[in-house]
C-alpha cells in the first residue's frame, strides 16, 4: 500500500515536471516576446523592461526555466495581469466555492445513487428499475447548465423556495475562515450563516449532482446485477444469512468497487460541470475567474490554474486508488 | 487474395451467425437494429436533426440573426408566439424558430468535424500502438494516458487560450478530448485480435504485418468504432453548447448556437422562460437521439453486450 502511494506520488512529480516544461514552452511559443504576452495590451517599454528583469527573460532559456521551476516549487505562481493579485491568493479565495459545490453534488449523488441502483437491480424489470434506467439516460443527455437553468426558473423564480444566485445572503454578516461557507458557519458557531450557505447550495448541487448521479446509478445497478449472480451470494443465501447481511457484506461491498473507480474518472467532468453550474447561479468560484483569464489571456493565471488542477486531479485519483485497498483487500495483497 | 479474404471473419466479433441463414454479420446486425424500438427512435431523431441542419435555409421561415423586429422587444417583455412567428422572437428581435433551426447547423458541423478529427487522430495512434507494439506502443499509450487525465474543459480552455476563440479552436478542443477514447478502443481491438487463429494463419502465409493490420484486422474493428463515434457525437453536441455557454463559442454573434441562446435567455428567465426552454430541449433531444442510436448499434453489433 505504502509503495503504491510512494510510486504514485513520484509519478505525480514527474508529470508535474513535464507539465511545467510544457507550460513554460507554451508562453514562450506565443507570438511576440513573452514580456509583451504577459503584459498584454498594457505593455509599455518600461513595463516590458521590468518584466524582463523580474522573469529573467534576458537570460539563457534553460536558466529561465530553472527560475520558473524554482518559483513554482516555492508556491509562487506569479500575479494576475488583470488584477495584480497573486494567483495563489485568489485560488484560496475562489476554489473553496467550487470544491464545496462539487462535494455537495457528489454527496447527493452517492446518497441517492447507490441505494437507487441497488434497489433497481434487486427488483430488475420493476417500475423502479425502469424509472432508474430511464432517469439515468436523461441525466446523461440533459446538459447540466440546462438543468441548472430549469431548476432556477421553477424552484427559485417561480416558487421562490430557494435563492436564485450567490453563495450566501449579503445581509448576513458572516466571518469567513476557510472560505468554505458552510464549514465557516460551523466553526464560528454562526448557525444562521451556515444554514443560509447550505440553502444556497441546494439547487446548484442538484443540478451538478445529476452528472455523477446518472453514472453512479448505472454502474451500481450493473455491478449489483453482476454480483447477485455470483456463487458466493448463493452460498450466503443457502447458509441462511439474513438479507441485510447478504446485501451489506456480500453484495454491496463487491459491487461498490467499480463504482469507486468511475468516481475517480468523473472528477474532471465534475469540475467542468461545476464551472458551468457556477455561471448559472452566479457563484464566485473558479469558473468566472478562469473565464476572465481566458478571454483576457491572463497567462500567469492560466499556467497556475492548469498546474493546480493537474495536482488536484492526480490526488483525487490517488485517493480513489487507495480507497480500493480499503474496500477490496485483494488489491492490498497484489 | 480471395482465399486470404475468406480467412478473415467479417466485422464485429467474429463467428456469431445466430439464425438468419447465410446472412453476413452486418446484415444480421441491421435486422437486430430494426427490431430495437429505442434504436429506431434514436435513428429518427438523428435523421431529423441532420435534415433540419442541412435544409435550414429551406425550412427556416426567415433569415437568421436579422434583429428585424428588434423594435417589438422591450426591456420588460419579449413577444411570444404569433401567426408570423410560431415560437415568438428572441431577445435580439430575430425569429426564434429560425434561430433554433440554424442552431442545429452549427451543432452538426462542429460535432461531426470534431468527431471526425478525433476519430482519425485517435485511430491512427491506436493502430500504430496496437499494430507495431514495443516502445511505440509504450510511448503512444503514455501520451494517451496524459491526455485522458486532463479534464476536457481544461483542454478546451487551453486550446481556446492558445488559438483564440474561433470555430476551429472549438472543434480542436472537442476532438482533443476524443483522441484518447478512440486510440484506446482501436488498440484494445487490435490486441484482442492478435492471437486469433485467422491472424496466425495470415502470418504463416507470409503476409506482412502492415497488410494484416490494415487489410484484415482494421475492418474488424469497424463495428466498435462506429458505436463509439455515434455515442461521441452525443457528447460533442453537449460539449459544443457547453463551450458557447461559457463564452468560448463562435465569436461571431450572427451564428446561431443553442448554447449561446441559453446564455442570453438567462437575463429574461422571469419574463420569457421559453427562450431557455427551446434551445435546452433541442440540445437534450439531439444528444438523446445519438445516445439511443449508439446504444442500439452496440447491442445490434454485439448481441452479447445486451443487458
Amino acid at each position: 500500500m505504502l509503495t503504491l502511494v510512494v510510486r504514485r506520488l513520484a509519478l505525480l512529480v514527474l508529470v508535474l515536471f513535464g507539465l511545467s516544461l510544457l507550460l513554460f514552452a507554451w508562453v514562450r511559443a506565443l507570438p511576440g516576446d513573452p514580456a509583451r504576452a504577459l503584459l498584454g495590451e498594457k505593455a509599455t517599454p518600461a513595463g516590458i523592461a521590468a518584466v524582463n528583469e523580474r522573469y529573467g527573460f534576458d537570460q539563457p532559456v534553460w536558466q529561465q526555466y530553472l527560475t520558473y521551476l524554482g518559483q513554482i516549487v516555492r508556491g509562487d505562481f506569479g500575479a494576475s495581469i488583470n488584477t495584480g493579485e497573486p494567483v495563489v491568493t485568489t485560488f484560496f479565495e475562489r476554489f473553496p466555492a467550487t470544491i464545496e459545490l462539487s462535494l455537495a453534488a457528489l454527496v447527493l449523488a452517492i446518497v441517492l445513487g447507490i441505494p437507487l441502483g441497488y434497489l433497481a437491480a434487486r427488483r430488475r424489470g420493476g417500475w423502479l428499475d425502469n424509472a432508474v434506467v430511464g432517469g439515468s439516460l436523461l441525466g446523461v443527455v440533459v446538459p447540466v447548465f440546462f438543468l441548472a437553468v430549469l431548476l432556477k426558473y421553477l424552484l427559485a423564480i417561480q416558487l421562490g423556495l430557494f435563492p436564485t444566485s450567490g453563495r450566501q445572503d449579503a445581509r448576513i454578516d458572516a466571518t469567513h475562515v476557510t472560505n468554505f461557507y458552510v464549514l465557516d458557519g460551523l466553526l464560528t458557531r454562526e448557525w444562521d450563516a451556515s444554514w443560509d450557505a447550505l440553502v444556497h447550495l441546494v439547487l446548484p448541487a442538484i443540478a451538478l449532482g445529476s452528472i455523477p448521479l446518472a453514472i453512479i446509478v448505472r454502474i451500481t445497478r450493473a455491478s449489483v446485477l453482476d454480483v447477485l449472480s455470483d456463487d458466493h451470494v448463493r452460498t450466503a443465501e443457502a447458509k441462511g444469512l439474513s438479507r441485510a447481511v447478504i446485501s451489506r457484506r456480500h453484495v454491496l461491498r463487491n459491487a461498490l468497487l467499480p463504482v469507486s473507480t468511475t468516481l475517480g474518472l468523473q472528477a474532471g467532468a465534475l469540475l467542468s460541470g461545476a464551472v458551468l453550474t457556477e455561471t448559472v447561479f452566479s457563484i464566485n468560484g473558479i469558473g468566472s475567474y478562469l473565464f476572465d483569464a481566458v478571454t483576457q489571456l491572463d497567462y500567469p493565471v492560466l499556467q497556475g490554474f492548469i498546474l493546480f488542477i493537474a495536482v488536484v486531479y492526480a490526488l483525487v485519483n490517488l485517493v480513489v486508488d487507495i480507497s480500493y485497498g480499503v474496500i477490496d483487500p485483494r488489491v492490498r495483497v497484489s | 487474395m480471395t482465399a486470404l479474404d475468406a480467412l478473415t471473419p467479417q466485422a464485429p466479433p467474429p463467428a456469431e451467425v445466430t439464425g438468419g441463414g447465410g446472412a453476413g454479420p452486418w446484415r444480421s446486425a441491421w435486422r437486430r437494429l430494426r427490431r430495437n424500438p429505442a434504436g429506431i427512435v434514436g435513428a429518427v431523431i438523428v435523421l431529423l436533426f441532420v435534415l433540419v441542419a442541412v435544409l435550414a435555409p429551406l425550412l427556416a421561415p426567415f433569415r437568421p440573426a436579422t434583429s428585424e423586429w428588434f423594435g417589438e422587444v422591450t426591456p420588460t417583455s419579449v413577444p411570444g408566439p404569433s401567426d408570423e412567428h410560431p415560437l415568438g422572437l428572441d431577445s435580439y428581435g430575430s425569429d426564434l424558430l429560425t434561430q433554433l433551426i440554424y442552431g442545429a447547423r452549427s451543432s452538426l458541423v462542429i460535432g461531426v468535424v470534431s468527431t471526425a478529427v478525433g476519430l482519425a487522430v485517435g485511430a491512427l495512434l491506436g493502430v500504430l500502438a496496437g499494430g507495431i507494439g514495443g516502445w511505440v506502443d509504450t510511448v503512444i499509450m503514455r501520451l494517451v494516458d496524459v491526455l485522458l487525465s486532463i479534464p476536457s474543459l481544461l483542454l478546451a480552455v487551453s486550446v481556446a487560450a492558445l488559438l483564440g476563440r474561433s470555430p476551429v479552436s472549438i472543434m480542436l478542443a472537442i476532438s482533443a478530448a476524443q483522441v484518447p477514447i478512440f486510440a484506446r478502443l482501436l488498440r484494445a481491438s487490435l490486441l484482442a485480435q492478435r492471437g486469433q487463429d485467422y491472424v496466425v494463419a495470415l502470418r504463416s502465409l507470409g503476409l506482412r504485418q502492415r497488410r494484416i493490420v490494415v487489410g484484415h484486422m482494421l475492418p474488424n474493428s469497424l463495428g466498435p468504432v462506429l458505436v463509439q463515434a455515434t455515442l461521441t457525437l452525443a457528447t460533442a453536441v453537449i460539449e459544443v453548447a457547453a463551450l458557447s455557454f461559457l463564452g468560448l463559442g463562435d465569436p461571431n454573434p450572427a451564428v446561431a448556437e443553442w448554447g449561446r441562446m441559453l446564455v442570453t435567455a438567462q437575463d429574461r428567465l422571469d419574463q420569457a422562460p421559453w427562450l431557455a426552454l427551446y434551445p435546452g430541449i433541442a440540445i437534450a433531444v439531439t444528444a438523446l437521439g445519438f445516445t439511443l442510436l449508439g446504444e442500439a448499434l452496440r447491442e445490434a453489433l454485439d448481441p452479447r453486450s445486451g443487458r
